[in-house]
């Protein structure tokens, strides 16, 4: 087994693309769920608005990057108010219905033939993120080093520019939570009928709140794609919406730094996980193969039921998350 | 009521049906400003429906509101709390995750920094948040919740979340403050330490309406005393007038008009 190579893996994954993009997803679900109290079980639909706003700009119109920029911003919003207006005044399941529901139509018509000259259909769009890595000091196609860190140049530049936007975001976050406005939507999410009972218009807070972390949803899809360099429509599943709500819970919701921590935990594991097993000297290797059937394709099924077992054991013995209080969780039961 | 009383709000032909039940049918009420009025009656008589018509959390099938002379028909709660009307809540709604005294700022309306764009500048807020903390401050004096200042609302006991709604509601500054059941829930023997703030509401002008079961406290505070069973008014007046109001007293024991001697116990 080669653990320079594992831990060499597991270190850069803990700062990785993947790390970065799922936080900031994460970042725009804690808004929601975090302080506001909205299911939202869509977030991937967020991000693949905030992808196609670009690929859609560059792919279809022909417009460019720059101009897809603002077109994230457009979609997402957009989105909020299509999925906010008729739900947020009804009791909070709806809009957790209406999410992961919108989330999926999104992708499936994303991917359909008849979308095929908008979108790409299942091939989806690429060529598109040049302009973005033009503008990158550090070579595209060398390997940068850095202590036990180890990229490619091209994702060098986007984890600079990824986790700049991220701690910018995580920071205005904090201040905005800070501030009345903050205040305001904690309050709903404590008690919607004693805020409007006090003035405040919970419609109104709960769609901003839909809004903000939508946009930002919609941003860590644009910087998906950007990592990727192609718009796909089948990446954008429910599977995602769930990691990043795992990677809330391990964090704790409601608290500024859980979904950057919570990001690196899980990537962390992941990735540790997988190359351990990929690692495994050839008799345990053997081993495993007959007894449980563990083969190449199912090491990433093993890598999840891992994660799966590790957040049973989160949500018995620590289920406040990383960051959360257990004080403040146990007056949830009084 | 003396003629000389002005009117705070007054409810004229209002009905709520819940499917084919009348839960609220009111021809006329009547509250008269800076009073404590209370809302009387059994079980079912529409008293908490005819509260969530008032404060914008129900809306009326026909009829019309209107507080101060204007028509707040329909008009939703955060709306009436800027008019200068708010309301509590029969099973407290403390906000148990935020302190005691966040709980309170809440309450501040007109708070320029629950603006998103202004909230991204700490600046344009900052004074007024402070004006507002030393509000709040003082009323957490006033209600005597100045040690579970910083501590989580959720920590509070039943009758200091009476008191924490009660100074929360105050913070909106409001003309017209409804309280629904205010002793629901405490320790009777804490009643009294809530009634003298009830009362010292009315003693700054405000007007006061509340929901109650307890004969005691609506004796004790109440100026005026209005009665519903099933949806409608059936009698108004002074706690005593309303003490041995016949009608009254059927309302509560069942009726049985006449019939002294069958002792009132079947229904």
């Amino acid at each position: 087994m080669d653990w320079g190579f594992i831990l060499e893996r597991t270190l850069s994954a803990m700062i990785g693309p993947e790390v970065v993009v799922y936080a900031l997803a994460a970042v725009g679900l804690n808004v929601h769920f975090g302080y506001t109290g909205l299911m939202n079980f869509g977030q991937v639909g967020f991000m693949a608005a905030g992808a196609y706003g670009m690929g859609i700009t560059v792919f279809w119109f022909g417009w460019s990057f720059w101009v897809g920029l603002l077109f994230t911003f457009v979609y997402g919003a957009v989105l909020a108010l299509i999925l906010g207006l008729p739900t947020l005044r009804l009791r909070a399941d709806y809009l957790s219905l209406v999410t992961i529901a919108a989330s999926e139509t999104i992708r499936i018509v994303a991917r359909s033939r008849v979308m095929k000259p908008v979108t790409g259909g299942a091939e989806g769009i690429d060529a598109f993120a040049k302009p973005f890595y033009d503008l990158s000091p550090f070579e595209l196609g060398d390997f940068y080093r850095l202590g036990p860190f180890k990229f490619l140049g091209r994702d060098v530049w986007m984890l600079v520019v990824g986790w700049i936007v991220l701690v910018a975001v995580t920071l205005l976050v904090s201040q905005l939570m800070k501030s009345p406005w903050g205040r305001a939507l904690r309050a709903i999410r404590e008690d919607e009928d004693a805020a409007r009972a006090l003035g405040k218009n919970a419609y109104s807070y709960k769609m901003q709140s839909l809004m903000l972390g939508g946009l930002i949803g919609a941003l860590a899809g644009l910087l998906q794609v950007i990592q990727k360099a192609s718009v796909q429509a089948d990446t954008f599943n429910p599977v995602i919406t769930f990691t990043i709500w795992a990677i809330l819970i391990i964090g704790g919701p409601g608290r500024v730094w859980s979904p950057i921590v919570g990001s690196m935990i899980y990537w962390t594991i992941i990735v540790f996980v997988e190359n351990t097993l990929r690692q495994l000297p050839a008799g345990t290797r053997t081993n495993l193969e007959s007894w449980i059937n563990l083969s190449d394709f199912n090491i990433g099924m093993l890598r999840f039921i891992l994660v799966g077992l590790g957040l049973l054991l989160l949500a018995r013995y620590r289920p406040q998350g990383i960051f959360g209080s257990r004080e403040e969780m146990a007056l949830d039961r009084r | 009521m003396t003629a000389a009383d002005a009117v705070a709000i007054r409810a004229t032909g209002v009905v709520k049906t819940f499917g084919g039940l009348k839960a609220v049918d009111v021809e006329r009420i009547v509250i008269p400003k800076g009073r404590i009025t209370a809302l009387i009656g059994p079980n079912g008589a529409g008293k908490t429906t005819f509260f969530n018509l008032l404060s914008g959390f129900d809306k009326v099938d026909s009829g019309t509101i209107e507080l101060d002379g204007e028509d707040i028909t329909g008009m939703p709660p955060h709306r009436l709390a800027a008019k200068g009307m708010v309301r509590t809540f029969q099973l407290t709604k403390v906000l148990s995750k935020m302190s005691t005294l966040e709980n309170l700022k809440l309450g501040a309306l007109g708070q320029r920094g629950e603006n998103f764009f202004v909230a991204l500048f700490r600046g344009l807020w900052a004074d007024q948040e402070a004006a507002i903390e030393r509000r709040a401050d003082a009323l957490l004096e006033r209600f005597n919740l100045g040690h579970m200042r910083d501590e989580f609302a959720g920590t509070m006991s039943g009758g200091q979340r009476k008191l924490l709604e009660l100074a929360r509601a105050m913070m909106t500054d409001p003309q017209v403050i409804m309280l629904d059941e205010p002793m629901a829930g405490v320790n009777p023997a804490l009643a009294q330490s809530l009634l003298e703030p009830i009362k010292s509401l009315r003693d700054e002008g405000r007007t006061v309406v509340f929901v109650e079961h307890n004969m005691d406290v609506v004796r004790e505070i109440a100026d005026r005393v209005i009665v519903m069973s099933e949806g409608r008014v059936i009698a108004e007046g002074t706690p005593e007038e309303i003490r041995t109001n016949r009608a009254v007293v059927d309302a509560y024991l069942g009726t049985h008009r006449g019939t002294e001697s069958d002792g009132g116990g079947a229904q």
